[in-house]
């Protein structure tokens, strides 16, 4: 699927430029692309280092297990598969933690340690198992309680409340992640049904 | 917002404290735990570049801009506005792309118009779900990635409409 859509990116958009008479443009994104990209590699190389470093800390002292104990009860219903104790726990728990808190960049390093700690669980396939797609569609729909960067770009364009649009963004994020998890249990039901007859 | 100072901060040093008080040699702990992050990194790179290649020709051909145009009389039948709808398209795919237009849009219309609010609102409450899903799945190798696109771009599809059912609601 992956691979149709990237392709189908690039074959629709040379296409339309073709006859869009857009080349030019296409030929630039092509390097502008590339080079933000690396760009947010590095961007992210800085947080991941950082990140993961102290995340280690907290690991081998007990405080992601910690963590896993107290959250235990809600985080085992969206995650039947991950054994309570099983540091891919504490790992989703601080994902979802980070995230709250409109910590992106924590969040991003966080998230990742919990799909390889998923991976292991699923012996190592390089296919996605349903907790990693349930990890991935909370990620998805952000579920953010302070948009910061939306609220400092009101702030540069003169809002006369930038915060006013808190309230609207929460009912929204979990709108958005009410439906991813909804979404994804309705897919895993049906394909597991599926197998089954 | 000022709360949010303090999180960072204060997180770092609980993790520091706890981790002295159990005699964990953190700075020891911190460098090895870096190298992984290093090598995710790393790993990460050829996903994020041919992902971004790809949407930027995409965008720079115009098609997007004609797959906007394509959606706008139907949407517009829901009260959505049209003005909206670039943005609708784009949030999935591409973070920074999004960031410019909610941007490009508070500074057209204003920040406290009906139109900001929206994109503000958008903005905020959901995330770029292709960026998510190649960061995550590139950097721990998986191929066969299911349902994960289908369930995500819907989740956004969800969040996108509360967005506007919302902001009608209370801004409308």
């Amino acid at each position: 699927m992956v691979n149709l859509i990237w392709a189908g990116l690039f074959l629709i958009g040379i296409l339309y430029a073709f006859i869009n008479g857009t080349m030019e443009e296409v030929n630039k994104a092509i390097f502008t692309g590339a080079e933000e990209a690396v760009a947010v590699c590095i961007g992210l190389l800085s947080v991941l280092i950082f990140w993961l470093g102290l995340m280690k800390i907290a690991q081998k002292s007990g405080l992601l297990d910690l963590l896993g104990k107290g959250f235990k009860p809600i985080a085992s219903k969206l995650f039947p598969e991950v054994p309570p104790e099983h540091p891919a726990m504490g790992y989703i728990l601080s994902n979802m933690m980070a995230n709250m808190f409109g910590l992106g960049n924590a969040a991003t390093p966080m998230g990742i340690k919990a799909m390889e700690e998923l991976k292991k669980l699923n012996n190592m396939k390089d296919s996605a198992s349903r907790s990693m797609i349930t990890l991935l569609a909370l990620n998805t729909s952000s579920l953010t309680l302070i948009p910061t960067s939306v609220i400092a770009i009101r702030m540069k364009y003169g809002s006369v409340s930038p915060t006013e649009i808190v309230g609207t963004t929460i009912a929204a994020t979990a709108c958005s992640t009410i439906g991813a998890i909804l979404i994804d249990r309705f897919f895993y039901r049906r394909s597991k049904g599926r197998n089954s007859t | 917002m000022n709360a949010s100072i303090w999180i960072i901060p204060l997180m770092i040093g609980f993790i520091l404290a706890y981790g002295t008080w159990k005699r964990v040699p953190t700075y020891e702990t911190f460098v090895e735990g870096g190298k992984e992050g290093l090598s995710i990194a790393v790993s990460i790179v050829p996903y994020l570049v041919g992902m971004m290649v790809a949407i930027s020709v995409f965008r720079a051909s115009g098609a997007m801009a004609f797959l906007s145009s394509l959606l706008k009389v139907p949407l517009e039948a829901l009260g959505i506005p049209t003005e909206i709808v670039p943005l609708a398209l784009i949030r999935p795919i591409s973070g920074t792309g999004a960031l410019a237009m909610t941007t490009d849009i508070i500074s057209t219309y204003g920040p406290d118009s009906f139109i900001g609010r929206l994109a503000s609102t958008m903005q905020g409450s959901t995330d770029t779900t292709l960026y998510v899903i190649t960061v995550y799945f590139g950097a721990i190798g998986i191929k066969r990635m299911g349902n994960a696109l289908k369930v995500g771009l819907l989740a956004d599809v969800v969040g996108m409409a509360a967005a506007v059912v919302f902001v009608t609601i209370v801004f409308g």
